[in-house]
């Protein structure tokens, strides 16, 4: 008999760390802020222990552009913070998806606008996906609904920042962050630690001096250099992934991600047993966004109702992918409030009756 | 003896190094480069009295100095 | 005996023309650092951390690996580069604007975490490269873009001494002030630079040199009359020398 996989019990943040060191992150640099705390803590002492380099920056400005530094080296490199220390590393995230930096930044998105509080929310799904600070650029943004998947796609996000050169994001919230699972841990085999051989800083020995920058000021450059940008973000459109559940022969498909996706599963399976014919359809990147695959259900003449944690985001790129043949409805859970499988049920009821 | 050569179309005329030569035989030229910089030279006459010191170099922002000297005979020597 | 080339550009310096203005001192400033390269033999394993200002272009001029840094980040980017390639020469270059406003919260804590790395800082007074706008170490009286009758010690505060603030936190090895006006001071200036080089190379930590520098065209004056205002202006506020030096001591941790 197979000896059983060893199972850990974490909370989300901590699946962060464990995913990022199973990854190889050599360089962590963080600052404090609910409800992401624990990921610079459990860095502090577990960095070392791997060879790797924690530093405690004086601001989420400067971690972020410490994490510049590090990805300019070609080290797996990582920060996190919570949505006001996100909007501060909108700077250095620019800058890395002007220079073809890959990194790995961590969100786990809290109550806003402004101080908001330190709860669950979803309002930085624009800030997220359209780019974030100033500029025309992307990043890959993953959203992880389950400490598992938190693993899971923290280990991704560094292969996939190599892969693109371009800085990836992890959008989680308070709920992910904060809550206990039992997850499976894994080890991927074949990293390549040297991935940025051909480009990355090293110092100028037996080779041409290389330069990472983001100004680009001679004739035709920047255009250029926003052409190969859109090229590579056209590349990244066949790298999506998503989750249906339950969409076969549903009327309606519920449209939410992350904890909300993962709540809507539980709102779902309540409905269904209730006799409803509604389905989920949970992204799991966020950009590239799965239109394709929602367009495909949207011309099988299902309805979408799409639910999100915030005044109404996300339905936004649900209506671009399927406008051509529907439409979706939206239904907002208030930032502030914790939401229950009940939240989204009674929402989900409402359309089925106005319809 | 010591000599300097000013690179002609590096010179941008500052005329810092016409400040700081001891000898002050640095003085700007009547001729304009490709930039339109008014450059520095020394006159033909006068390079003899160069003591090869780098000064003008040192302080030249543009690197549009070089500095040959030819080290004296000592005594002793054939 | 044959003729000797006894001055010429250092290797590390690219053989190009630069797109500073008549008697910018940055071309000074570029050879010291380029000089220093060679001689402590770091230029293979040199990575500059460049700034936001005029001399955001030295990585076109020294033939090492480069950079770019948003604007005064420099040492919080150069802190992430040491993070990932502990082994290599480290080092930014900043003007004041850079350094000494929006990037002061960066300059201060890496220094006081004792990064290993050198920091070059050039102090010209003013904003260069957006127009000759005040700056935090634009002296009482001097007129500027942005304080056209001359700042108001009320209005606008005291010029700011970076070197001395930077030389009273417990984590710097080496802070010093050196000016580039004239040959004595450009000597001088290299002695300090080596000593804030040698701090790295050491392990010793980090290493801060403050250099006075012209902006003639800002300042509205010839070349010649910007390196006079250097020395009856600037040297009287921002005094020359040592401010701390703990390499003998082994670091400052």
């Amino acid at each position: 008999m197979s000896k059983q996989p060893e199972r850990i019990f974490v909370k989300g943040n901590e699946a962060v760390v464990r995913g990022a060191l199973a990854a190889r992150c050599k360089c962590f640099f963080g600052y404090p802020i609910t409800p992401q705390n624990e990921i610079p803590e459990l860095m502090s002492s577990e960095m070392p222990k791997s060879g790797g380099e924690f530093v405690q920056a004086e601001s989420e400005v400067a971690a972020a552009n410490m994490l510049l530094g590090a990805g300019a080296c070609g080290i797996r490199a990582m920060t996190s913070s919570s949505s006001p220390g996100i909007s501060l590393k909108q700077e250095a995230i620019s800058y890395m998806a002007g220079s073809n930096t890959p990194a790995v930044i961590v969100n786990m998105n809290r109550g806003g606008p402004g101080l908001g509080d330190i709860g669950p929310a979803q309002g930085d799904y624009y800030q997220s996906t359209r780019g974030g600070g100033h500029g025309d650029y992307r990043l890959l943004v993953l959203a992880p609904a389950t400490g598992q998947e938190a693993y899971d796609l923290t280990i991704k996000s560094f292969d996939l920042a190599y892969k693109y050169r371009n800085p990836v994001m992890i959008l989680g919230d308070a709920i992910l962050g904060q809550m206990k699972e039992a997850i499976t841990p894994w080890q991927p085999e074949g990293i390549d630690d040297e991935a940025g051989r051909d480009w990355a800083l090293s110092g100028a020995k037996d080779r041409e001096k290389r330069l990472i920058k983001s100004l680009y000021l001679e004739e035709g450059a920047l255009a250029g250099q926003n052409k190969n940008l859109q090229k590579k973000y056209e590349d990244m459109q066949s790298y999506v992934e998503y989750e249906e559940f339950e969409t076969e022969d549903a009327e309606l498909v519920v449209c939410a991600y992350g904890s909300i996706g993962r709540i809507a599963k539980s709102a779902v399976r309540n409905l269904r047993k209730q006799g409803h014919k509604v389905g989920l359809f949970r992204p799991i990147t966020l950009y590239p966004f799965p239109s394709d695959a929602l367009l495909a259900l949207a011309k099988q003449g299902k309805k979408f109702l799409t639910i999100e944690h915030n005044l109404g985001q996300m339905v936004d790129d649900v209506r671009l992918a399927i406008r051509t043949v529907a439409d979706s409805d939206f239904a907002p859970i208030y930032p502030g409030n914790l939401p229950i499988p009940e939240d989204i049920e009674g929402p989900v009821l409402e359309w089925l009756e106005g319809k | 003896m010591s000599r300097i050569v000013i690179q002609e179309d590096r010179c941008k005329g500052c005329l810092l190094c016409t400040t700081v030569c001891p000898t002050q035989i640095i003085a700007q030229s009547d001729r304009f480069n490709q930039s339109g910089y008014k450059v520095a030279e020394v006159p033909a006459e006068d390079m003899e009295k160069c003591t090869g010191c780098t000064s003008c170099a040192l302080i030249c922002p543009d690197l549009a100095i070089k500095v040959y000297r030819t080290p004296k005979k000592k005594k002793g020597d054939e | 005996m044959s003729e000797q080339l006894v001055f010429d550009r250092p290797q590390s310096v690219i053989d190009r023309p630069t797109h500073y203005c008549p008697g910018c001192h940055h071309g000074v400033a570029h050879r010291l650092v380029g000089e220093l390269l060679d001689e402590l033999g770091v230029a293979e394993d040199a990575i500059l951390v460049a700034s936001i200002g005029c001399s955001v272009f030295l990585y076109n001029y020294l033939n090492v690996d480069a950079v770019e840094a948003p604007h005064g980040r420099a040492p919080a980017v150069a802190t992430g580069v040491k993070a990932a390639r502990k082994d290599k020469f480290v080092f930014t270059y900043q003007g004041d604007g850079d350094l000494a406003s929006i990037g002061m919260a960066e300059v201060l804590h890496a220094a006081n975490r004792g990064e290993n790395i050198a920091v070059v800082f050039v102090n010209n007074t003013v904003y260069g490269m957006t127009g000759g706008q005040m700056a935090p170490t634009t002296l009482i009286g001097q007129r500027t873009t942005t304080c056209p009758s001359g700042r108001c010690l009320e209005h606008e505060g005291a010029p700011i001494r970076m070197t001395e603030i930077i030389a009273g936190l417990g984590g710097a090895t080496f802070a010093a002030r050196a000016s580039l006006n004239n040959v004595k001071n450009i000597r001088q200036a290299k002695k300090y630079l080596r000593k804030a080089f040698q701090c790295q190379i050491e392990k010793k930590g980090f290493g801060f040199v403050e250099l006075l520098s012209a902006c003639p065209t800002n300042w509205k004056l010839n070349p010649v009359d910007a390196n006079e205002r250097i020395k009856t202006e600037m040297i009287p506020y921002f005094p020359l020398g040592v401010f701390k030096d703990a390499l003998d001591e082994g670091g400052a941790c």
